[in-house]
């Protein structure tokens, strides 16, 4: 009993730091410009897909190098191109929209997730791709009967890197002032000399770097890649966010943890809860049912002080 | 009628009482030039006249009160899935179509009740991953309802729904005129479809320049202002989310008659993102807009693939994009550009709000 409610838990936070990595993307995006960047799962499956090719395209030039550095590879193609679609769409798609009525960015914001869902479809086509399983998913035990792989030790320690590194930037730096700045009010930080247009790309291509990350780890996991993996993880780290507390860092990090957290465990025990009403195929429920009870009993988030009524 | 005829080119503005009668044949005729290319064209236009019913819907929600709604074909699934439970051998029931369609249309107007009354007091952009979330729960419980009672039947779907009939007039069943002649059920459906569409036209103008309609347009154009003038802002809201559900309730129980069978690949987000891309390129509150968004979108499709799938062969000698992703293309395009370059649309709706007589019709 204690043994899969541990077992549970250990998946939870793996596929919480996740959702906390690419919940990040959403707060950025909307901490500065009060958009819901619908597209950003798509960045996501983009990465995933991307660094897919790029692993099968060094295997095929390069091959019995060691694993690892075909990781490496996949990651390091993944990010730039993921930089570039986040510029890409911000530059095109949401700059000129930013004083445009507020319905107006959101629907633009669909539409890229769309077009970018087609050309993916496009370019990788339909059918599931396995990804290559390079970091060994040898389970190891932690306690008697509860198991972590080194995919899943991976991707939480590579997760954590990257959240330490971006709270870092933002709370430490220059940049990361301008950053705060602009969030707080875009016109006054551009009075004080802040170069709010390039801080906003920077915060789109800060953003796609992370949702290329958590591609490649969502598709390492799980072991597959599809051009619509994207939708799911996008939507529900948006729910992170907003658990968290949307435009707010910590709050992003939080919500994704505990998101993954009662995910993992209700799947778990869904089933016996209902009597065998519902089972584990409901599991993607969770996550919609808990965005809507934050916003109904406490829009804020969890963390999230400032009311967002910008509208 | 008059400023839908309008909107004809060319002659709509001289003699909108010749576009008026022009469009009219052009209705009432469409199918029969449509069969000449092939039945599959009537099955398209049938498709059509559904689409535009729920564009007319979804343009209550989105349009007229200003909430963006992503997960529209819910309601039209709730339609389609009333019909399907009470029509047909899945459950052993066979009611008539005056009971279904009604309860149909209340089923998803009480959908579109329950999800309104928590979610409204968001913001729009809030309200539309919401919505979003909630038809994709629909979605889940389509595909996954199936045990210990096997109430939805999962993705295979529940077939064998029985067609429209008008006390023992069956319309799925070739109206004989005698002497070997008769008319198909496509036809019998788009005739009906388009009675449909003509009561929506009809009730939606009505409804438009009526108290609630003004207090829509109130709302979309400034909450605060509408709440300082004394509209219940949240009730009006859910009558909006309610009547646009009803919309899609209806034309999803036509949907379930018509195909005979439904299953949750019906109502995907694609759909609620399609019909919602007809009312962007159409305009947003537009009546004639949003028709002229739903046809176009759902006709140009299946022109390109009758065009593009050849052409691919001839040039590659291989097809490269297939008609979904065509279609895909086509629709998420067509929300960028339109929201980049034109985000009224193609018809815009000529007033903030909708003055009983417009300034064309003012002018003697």
């Amino acid at each position: 009993m204690l043994q899969t409610l541990l077992q549970q838990i250990i998946n939870g936070l793996v596929v919480g730091s996740v959702y906390a990595v690419v919940a990040l993307g959403y707060t950025m995006v909307y901490g500065i410009l009060g958009l819901i960047n619908f597209a950003h799962g798509e960045v996501v499956m983009v990465g995933a897909l991307t660094a897919l090719s790029a692993i099968l395209y060094l295997r095929e030039i390069a091959p019995g190098l060691n694993p690892l550095v075909y990781f490496g590879f996949g990651l390091l193609a993944a990010i730039p191109v993921c930089m570039a679609i986040g510029y890409t769409m911000e530059r095109v798609a949401y700059r000129r929209l930013r004083n445009a009525p507020r319905l107006a960015p959101l629907i633009t914001a669909i539409g890229v997730s769309f077009l970018l869902q087609t050309l993916a479809m496009v370019i990788w086509g339909r059918s599931y791709h396995s990804f290559p399983q390079l970091i060994p998913t040898t389970p190891l035990q932690v306690v008697h009967g509860v198991f972590i792989t080194p995919v899943q030790i991976t991707t939480i320690g590579l997760s954590a890197a990257m959240m330490a590194g971006l709270v870092l930037l933002v709370m430490r730096t220059r940049l990361g002032r301008a950053m705060r700045a602009t969030a707080e009010n875009h016109r006054i930080a551009a009075l004080m000399g802040v170069n709010t247009n390039g801080i906003i790309a920077l915060t789109f291509l800060l953003g796609s770097g992370l949702a290329a990350v958590a591609g490649v780890m969502i598709a390492s996991n799980y072991g597959v890649a599809h051009y619509s993996m994207g939708f799911l993880p996008g939507l529900k780290a948006f729910t992170a966010a907003v658990l968290g507390g949307i435009g707010n860092l910590a709050g992003a990090m939080v919500g994704g943890i505990l998101l993954g957290l009662i995910e993992a465990i209700g799947a778990g025990y869904i089933e016996s809860w209902t009597g065998g009403w519902l089972n584990s195929s409901y599991q993607d429920i969770f996550a919609f049912i808990i965005l809507g009870i934050v916003l109904v009993f406490r829009p804020t988030g969890l963390l999230g002080e400032r009311v967002a009524d910008r509208a | 009628m008059n400023d839908i005829a309008a909107t004809l080119p060319f002659i709509g503005r001289r003699n909108p009482r010749a576009a008026l009668i022009l469009m009219i044949a052009v209705i009432v005729l469409a199918p029969i030039v449509a069969s000449l290319f092939g039945r599959s064209w009537v099955r398209i236009l049938d498709f059509a006249l559904l689409y535009i019913l729920l564009a007319i819907g979804l343009n209550l929600v989105v349009g007229f009160a200003g909430l963006l709604d992503l997960g529209f074909i819910a309601f039209y699934a709730v339609g389609a899935y009333t019909w399907a439970f009470l029509a047909s051998p899945h459950f052993g029931l066979h009611l008539p179509v005056y009971i279904v369609l009604p309860l149909g249309a209340s089923f998803a107007a009480l959908a579109g009740l329950i999800l309104g009354f928590p979610t409204l007091r968001l913001r729009g952009d809030y309200l539309a991953i919401v919505t979003l979330g909630f038809g994709e729960i629909v979605r889940i419980f389509m595909n996954n309802l199936t045990h210990p009672v096997n109430i939805t039947n999962g993705p295979q779907g529940i077939d064998q729904i029985d067609g429209v009939s008008f006390f023992g007039w069956e319309l799925n069943r070739r109206l004989s005129l005698g002497g070997g002649f008769g008319i198909d059920p496509i036809f019998l459906y788009y005739y009906l479809f388009l009675l449909c569409v003509v009561l929506a036209v009809f009730l939606v103008k009505r409804l438009q320049v009526s108290r609630v309609g003004r207090a829509w347009a109130a709302i979309r154009d400034d909450e605060l202002a509408a709440k300082a003038v004394g509209i219940n802002t949240r009730n009006t809201k859910l009558l909006a989310f309610a009547m646009g559900a009803t919309f899609g309730g209806v034309a999803g129980g036509l949907f379930g008659a018509f195909q005979g069978f439904v299953s949750p690949e019906s109502f995907t987000l694609m759909e609620s993102i399609a019909v919602l891309t007809m009312i962007v390129f159409g305009g947003m509150g537009s009546l004639s807009g949003v028709i002229v968004g739903a046809l176009a979108l759902s006709f140009l499709p299946e022109v390109l693939r009758q065009i593009a799938l050849p052409v691919q062969h001839a040039l590659f000698g291989r097809v490269y994009l297939d008609p979904e992703v065509l279609r895909m293309l086509l629709l998420s395009l067509a929300m960028i550009l339109m929201m980049l370059l034109r985000p009224a649309g193609l018809v815009p709706s000529h007033a903030r709000y909708s003055h009983p007589l417009s300034p064309e019709e003012a002018k003697p």
